[in-house]
């Protein structure tokens, strides 16, 4: 009887090396745990049956395309939609012999934060199903956290993998720009997705970066990749973490999630680490402002192509643009259309000096912060997310609220810069997360930092109630 | 930062949205409350700060191994660019008539 609960990748690996249970005898060990458990949780939107690969099965989020997959990015616009190809990420996790599990609910066009835009309904929190586990990509960090994956790819915008690892309480990277290509994966703002893995530990989840990252020709916005280490050690001596004032004291973080932060970092103290404070004046003040102008902008670009002449959903008209129109009102929720009309908005002639011109300008000043804060410092903590998981329908109504839960995890975004959360312990019994940010193409400082913290914390993945 | 009703109409349009009264209604204020927030960008003085449109800086990126190269490879076959079209005739997208 295999765990699927309690079972890391590496120790799935193991099992697999001593031939103690075979790669589709896994696969339908998770398959099993999700007919017998995702009923209350809703992670999956569909399963694969007999997916084939003798290594350890992988959730991937439901905007990554997968051939003869239905992938819908959460949508009712790509309702039955199939690809005819594999994501290049889909493809290297082929190669690399993982059988697809499923793939998992997602806020629509991976728009939200905490799964609740899907249009096939929420995923619910597996440490308190009445709560969100996050988002977008809630149903990845949920089926990891409640054993019904034991990795995941998700998709990182403004923070939609970050996030819900934070709240899920597992470890989540989003990498550097450019090093995970994005080719075939249903675009959002194409300045800001990346693609990166989930796991319930850092080196499971430095093993699936390893397993995707890289340049590709189908992606010319990838760049080549420094080898991933796989960290090992215990110890941070001579690493340089920085805390920014305005991310660690901003307002709206709740108490329970800064005691949990600072009790991380004065355990980042103890195993050596240099810790000191500093500044990143603009960028948490004019971060959300600037992303909630430019992903809209690039989101109502890269949406224009979901209008019934090609795929997915048509509704009939006697003329052509009557379909068009009637098509996307009727297949686009309420946050995508929000948010295409807020783009199309910012970019209007008259407007798009003053909007996404402007917002460009905060970009510059945001990358130029954070660079200058790694000039005396390897990493910058914060928490991930101001709150601990929320209850379902409490931000729903709310567009500003929800967006503020992407407060901490916006910045560095907007720089192209990699940040990993790794759960540093519980307030109200509910996971809190603890965000760490590098320069770009830092990961394996991150996983190293994130690997040593982890086993100093010793937070159990496991939600209680499932244990 | 108010956003009008005939404002939100135009943009519709512009996004090809055909929008309920409901949605109007529900849009224009909803988008004026997040305009308003959005905004606080106006407040920095940046005329000396240049945009940045892309995190890296990568120039002249063509998406191939050599720069050089410029060899034809097989396109999707057509039955695969067909495969989820609402409505195929011959190999055209059947579509309603523009006017």
């Amino acid at each position: 009887m295999i765990d699927t609960l309690r079972l890391t990748v590496e120790e799935a690996l193991g099992l697999l090396e001593r031939r103690e249970v075979s790669g589709s005898e896994l696969h339908r060990a998770y398959l099993d745990a999700v007919g017998a458990r995702d009923a209350e949780l809703h992670c999956y939107l569909r399963t694969v049956e007999g997916a084939e690969g003798d290594g350890v099965p992988i959730a991937l989020k439901d905007v990554i395309s997968t051939k003869g997959v239905e992938t819908t990015a959460g949508s009712k616009i790509l309702a039955g939609y199939v690809p005819v190809f594999d994501a290049t990420v889909a493809a290297r996790c082929r190669e690399a012999g993982l059988p697809v599990i499923g793939k998992t609910n997602t806020d629509e066009f991976a728009m939200g934060s905490s799964t609740e835009n899907s249009a096939y309904g929420p995923t619910h929190n597996p440490w308190d199903p009445e709560r969100v586990p996050g988002g977008s990509g809630g149903g990845t960090a949920a089926a990891v956290s409640a054993g019904l994956a034991p990795w995941g790819l998700g998709s990182d915008t403004g923070g939609s993998i970050k996030q819900p690892s934070a709240l899920c309480g597992n470890v989540g990277l989003r990498p550097t720009y450019g090093t995970v290509s994005r080719f075939g994966v249903v675009a959002f703002a194409s300045s800001l997705d990346q693609i990166g893995p989930v796991a319930k530990n850092v080196r499971d989840c430095a093993r699936l970066y390893s397993i995707v990252a890289g340049k590709d020709a189908a992606d010319s916005t990838t760049v080549d990749v420094p080898r991933v280490e796989l960290p090992e050690g215990e110890s941070l001596q001579g690493l340089r973490i920085g805390v920014p004032k305005e991310m660690n004291e901003a307002e709206g973080i709740e108490p329970g999630v800064t005691a949990a932060v600072q009790q991380a970092i004065e355990l980042a103290r103890e195993l050596g680490a240099d810790v000191g404070e500093c500044e990143l004046p603009r960028s948490v003040e004019y971060g959300l402002a600037c992303y909630y102008l430019i992903a809209p902008a690039e989101a109502s670009s890269n949406l224009a192509r979901y209008d019934g002449v090609r795929y997915g959903l048509r509704v009939d008209a006697d003329t052509y643009y009557e379909m068009v129109e009637r098509t996307r009102d009727a297949g686009f929720g309420d946050e995508p259309k929000r948010r295409i009309m807020l783009g199309t908005y910012a970019l209007s002639a008259g407007y798009y000096d003053a909007y996404y011109g402007q917002a460009q300008k905060v970009r510059t000043l945001i990358a130029r912060e954070h660079a200058a804060a790694f000039e005396s410092f390897d990493l910058l903590v914060s928490p991930t997310s101001p709150t601990v998981a929320f209850k379902l329908g409490e931000k729903a109504a709310d567009p500003l609220a929800m967006y503020l839960s992407d407060l901490l995890t916006i910045p560095s975004c907007m720089a192209g810069l990699p940040g990993l959360n790794v759960p540093c312990g519980l307030s109200e019994g509910l996971p809190v997360g603890l965000q760490l940010i590098g320069p770009q193409l830092s990961e394996n400082t991150l996983f190293k930092a994130g690997h040593a913290l982890e086993r100093a914390i010793g937070f159990d993945p496991v939600p209680e109630r499932l244990r | 930062m108010a956003i009008t009703r005939e404002e939100v109409l135009h943009v519709a349009k512009l996004a090809s949205l055909e929008l309920t009264d409901e949605e109007v209604e529900r849009l224009t204020g909803e988008l004026s409350a997040i305009l308003d927030a959005v905004s606080k960008v106006s407040e920095l003085d940046l005329s000396d700060v240049p945009p940045t449109s892309h995190p890296l800086e990568l120039v002249n990126a063509l998406g191939s191994e050599d720069p050089g190269e410029d060899e034809p490879r097989p396109s999707l076959p057509l039955d695969d660019v067909f495969a989820n079209a609402p409505a195929r005739e011959r190999d055209l997208f059947k579509v309603p008539p523009t006017a």
